[in-house]
């Protein structure tokens, strides 16, 4: 069984040239076959997604198709799953079974897909290398010595492994391109507020954003569809009208754009991920995009900003991991203090640590105007910076990332080098804007990412111009085992 | 040397808000439910959950910023008030910091007859923690997250009080108008009103002295006994020469005394900032207008409405206007009333308001019916029943809730008031007793009580004590 893509899936399933059943076992024997290396799924819930597959078959047998009906996916483990462990990587949640789904899960579900299991991720998805996981690091499918990002790296190496067509992933800082990047696959961060928060565990609230990994922009297309719009469990989630994005990318007859290049995101680069870039910026020209330079004056204040807001909104978002509750308890604590103190070193590791740490002194009294609010300055200048960009181009394009995926350990004892692969994806966070991640070359045979960040709400045009180049290019369909 | 101090109190008022559901899950709010079985997935704060704003709450806090003539902020933020404890799930408090939804208002307090207005500061909304149970299991504590996320406001005064006398005048009159408005119930007992005072000495004209802040205390009669004692405690301390310690209290009401809780240096640095879940709360003044006309009359207006329309009293006026229950009765009653009102008005104070204070009950569960209660006073206007049968009639209506007119009826207890009737009873008593009516004659007035006591155990206490006097002396003296 060799499809393609998620649209080939629903094709083929409608087509009943294949089953849900057989699908989801040949899926699930893939993960047999390739996980133990790859280590991208922290939970494989085997059963209940044989269980799902024989539901939808019975329904398709009456004639029922919902828009994804039979199509496999693998759920970041930062999604509550109802009745099934959701870890968020981290030993604090080892024994965690959510009572209840998350709003992202629901609507995948309600659409028909199969969950094959929960991936692996950085603990509390924060990291850029999926090492700071309590369940190991995931490899990188195109060499296995490599990280394949973070924090969604299990999601990212899965579907780059084709050991899962699609996956979802959450983005706070560049978690899904990044990983989407250094993977070869499409990473889509949708607009702040288009996708619903709600059981998804919250690490930085005001930039926490829900996603996709595909290999094609269009399945990406068709997914992002059933997951976004308005959620009344979440306050940010945005009423914003949701488009039929598939439809958009191949009958709309938008076919150019203006498109920008911060000079912010290309100065520093290397000759080879220099060259791909502007390769790509040739092939957008040649199918009759506009190229301006244009400038995101404070887009390089991003990472320290990203430094203060996301641990600061950390270390009170994961005030509630106190082992009174759920989650990680002691066995050495005596008296309430200790029940905290001992819980959560026990429970946490460095990397989380590291965040709560920063983020609680970055909010105490005396500190709080220097560091947060100050971020928040910063954090509404890139926005700005932004604002004033897309008055003049449609889309602003730059790699994803300054450099090729790292080696496992490389970055490990060096935070700041390892925060600074962050440095072209974290101000979209910061201004709230959706962006994507899409193939663009190898170096050292090890993928780059082209990164088209868009206006608010303005998915449909990054998807179609992704389509676009990808009609023209065919980085995005090769595999690591070619 | 008590002259020298002068007593500076400020309070912080916690209003448990009568929503169906919590601040920000659809948890119910009900008091007393089995433990933890109003406790959400929300309210546990469970990896993922988000907060969705109780609009009605919003409402709430709005209806009482407008009774106190604040300004309602055109925009409002929830922020995070950071601290670990294990009733309070998230490790952080949803509250309002910097940018409150009520500010800036006023409240007239009247203590002894002298008017005062009391600054407010402002009122925010934020939610309740759930309640830790020490004395359930032994060497354990429970937590009971059933009140976790229910919704408050907190109604914090300006430093403008200046005795125990007015910092209860002041909450009364923040009770009465909450229970007014219909957005609390006010109950003090179940911690659904409940206070703080800020309490510091100093000399007048001075700047402010060191406060020490007593938490918690909910009884008018704590409050009182709590201020008191923390100003003599304050006043001790200053005049040995000492200073006091800037530091949270508790009231214990057995000893009647406060003891320190924690101090300034072990305060927690609580790191608020804005909660990025919620969105910054927009309130129009469209809203606002919306809200005003729905506005019950608060007790001030009523209170000038009795005073004018009824002709009553202040101070009665003011009890009366002090809840919308009481009110409520007292305006029913009147409808059937054709005596004066204002002793229509004392007859509720004292009797029936003594019926109910000896029941422990509310005025709203009284057994006798308002038209009732009018109809006996009617009656005493008439001269139909006395004061005493009034009382007796009102007692038994009390316990057996039959009807006054039938109690009157069926005992046969309407009163003689016919002078004729009267002079017969009164002409044969006398010539019973010729011995007493000569001495009356020569100047023993006493023996005035002796024949109308006769005269009353003749007609079983149904003489009209009036008519029967004027009878009397017509008799004797001859008039």
């Amino acid at each position: 069984m060799a499809y393609k893509s998620v649209i080939e899936i629903l094709t083929a399933i409608k087509n009943k040239d294949v089953s849900a059943s057989e699908l989801t076992s040949d899926y699930l024997n893939r993960i047999k076959d390739n996980d133990d290396d790859l280590n991208c799924f922290i939970t494989v819930t085997e059963e209940s997604a044989m269980r799902k597959a024989k539901e939808i078959d019975d329904e398709i047998s009456k004639g029922i198709f919902k828009p994804l009906s039979g199509l496999p996916i693998a759920q970041k483990d930062i999604f509550c799953t109802k009745g099934v462990k959701t870890s968020c990587g981290s030993k604090m949640l080892d024994n965690f079974i959510s009572p209840y789904d998350a709003t992202v899960i629901e609507k995948l579900n309600n659409a028909g897909t199969i969950m094959l299991g929960k991936t692996n991720m950085d603990e509390f998805a924060m990291g850029s290398s999926n090492e700071t996981s309590f369940y190991g690091p995931v490899k990188n499918p195109w060499n296995k010595d490599y990280v394949p990002g973070g924090s969604s790296g299990g999601s990212a190496s899965a579907v780059a492994a084709r050991i899962s067509p699609c996956s979802t992933g959450t983005d706070t800082g560049g978690s899904i391109r990044q990983p989407a990047s250094l993977c070869g696959i499409c990473g889509l961060k949708p607009t702040y507020g288009r996708v619903s928060r709600f059981g998804m565990i919250a690490f930085a609230s005001s930039l926490d954003q829900a996603g996709l990994f595909t290999t094609d922009a269009l399945d990406a297309a068709v997914l992002l569809k059933e997951i976004s719009g308005h959620d009344p469990k979440d306050s940010t989630s945005s009423d914003v009208d949701v488009p039929d994005y598939y439809d958009y990318c191949i009958n709309n007859n938008k076919s150019t754009y203006t498109i920008g290049i911060p000079d912010e995101f290309t100065k520093d680069l290397n000759d080879e991920v220099k060259k791909s870039f502007f390769d790509s910026i040739k092939v957008l020209e040649k199918i009759g995009c506009k190229i301006k330079n244009i400038k995101l004056e404070h887009t390089g204040l991003g990472v320290s900003a990203y430094q203060v807001v996301a641990p600061a909104e950390c270390s009170s978002n994961l005030s509630r991991f106190d082992g009174v509750r759920f989650g990680h308890r002691s066995k050495k604590a005596s008296s309430l203090e200790e029940l905290y103190r001992e819980s959560r070193s026990e429970g946490f590791g460095k990397e989380v640590k590291r965040r709560i740490l920063v983020g609680t002194y970055a909010l105490s009294a005396g500190y709080y105007d220097a560091y947060y609010l100050k971020a928040q300055k910063v954090r509404n200048l890139i926005a700005q910076d932004f604002k004033n960009a897309f008055s003049e181009v449609d889309l602003i394009l730059g790699p994803t990332t300054p450099d090729k995926a790292f080696k496992i350990g490389e970055k490990m004892n060096d935070p700041i080098a390892m925060y600074l692969s962050d440095v072209y994806t974290v101000s979209t966070n910061l201004a709230g804007l959706p962006a994507m991640s899409i193939p663009m070359g190898f170096k050292d045979k090890l993928p780059l990412g082209l990164q088209i960040i868009g206006n608010h709400f303005d998915e449909k045009n990054i998807l179609k111009l992704c389509h676009l180049y990808q009609r023209e290019t065919d980085w995005h369909v090769q595999e690591p085992n070619d | 040397m008590t002259n020298m101090w002068e007593t500076v109190i400020g309070l912080e008022i916690h209003v448990q808000l009568a929503t169906n559901s919590k601040l920000f899950s659809s948890s119910s709010t009900n008091f007393g439910a089995e433990q933890n079985t109003q406790a959400s997935v929300i309210d546990l704060a469970m990896p993922g959950v988000l907060p969705v704003l109780n609009k009605k709450a919003v409402e709430m806090a709005i209806m009482f910023g407008l009774s106190v003539d604040a300004k309602i902020a055109e925009k409002s933020i929830f922020a995070r008030k950071n601290y670990f404890y294990p009733d309070l799930p998230k490790g952080y408090q949803i509250s309002q910091y910097e940018l409150p939804v009520v500010y800036d208002g006023k409240l007239s307090i009247n203590v002894d007859g002298n008017e005062k207005v009391i600054g407010i500061t402002r009122a925010h909304l934020e939610e309740d923690a759930g309640k830790s149970i020490h004395d359930l299991y032994d060497g354990q504590s429970a937590i009971d997250l059933n009140r976790a996320g229910t919704p408050l406001i907190e109604i914090v005064s300006e430093p403008d009080m200046r005795s125990a006398g007015e910092a209860v005048a002041y909450l009364k009159k923040i009770h009465s108008i909450v229970r007014c408005l219909g957005i609390s119930d006010g109950n003090m007992e179940e911690g659904s009103f409940r206070c703080d005072a800020n309490i510091s000495l100093r000399k007048p004209g001075d700047k402010f002295g060191i406060r020490a802040e007593i938490k918690n205390i909910n009884s008018f009669k704590f409050v009182e006994s709590a201020i008191n004692y923390e100003v003599d405690r304050q006043q001790e301390i200053l005049e040995s020469g000492g200073s006091v310690n800037q530091e949270t209290r508790l009231y214990d009401p057995k000893k009647n005394e406060t003891r320190p809780m924690r101090s300034k240096e072990e305060a927690n640095d609580y790191r608020y900032f804005p909660d990025p879940d919620l969105l910054p709360v927009s309130i129009s003044d469209d809203e606002i207008s919306r809200i005003k006309q729905f506005l019950p009359e608060l007790p001030d207006t009523k209170k000038e409405r009795f005073i004018n329309e009824y002709s009553i009293k202040i101070d009665d006026a003011e009890i009366l206007s002090s809840s919308s229950e009481l009110s409520d009765y007292f305006e029913q009653s009147i409808k059937t009333a054709t005596s004066e009102i204002q002793l229509l008005a004392n007859f509720i104070l004292s009797e029936v308001i003594g019926l109910c204070n000896k029941n422990n009950i509310d005025i709203s569960q009284a057994k006798v019916k308002p038209e009732d209660v009018a109809k006996l006073n009617n009656y005493i206007g008439d001269g139909k029943i006395s004061m005493k049968q009034a009382k007796e009639i009102l007692s038994e209506a009390w316990i057996s809730s039959v009807p006054v007119d039938q109690i009157i009826a069926s005992n046969n207890i309407e009163q003689i008031s016919d002078p004729d009737l009267l002079t017969d009873v009164a002409k044969k008593l006398l010539e019973m007793h010729p011995k007493e009516v000569q001495d009356y004659r020569n100047g023993k007035d006493k023996l005035m009580g002796f024949f109308v006591g006769q005269i009353m155990k003749e007609t079983q206490g149904k003489a009209n004590p009036k008519v029967l006097n004027q009878v009397l002396i017509k008799l004797l003296k001859g008039v």
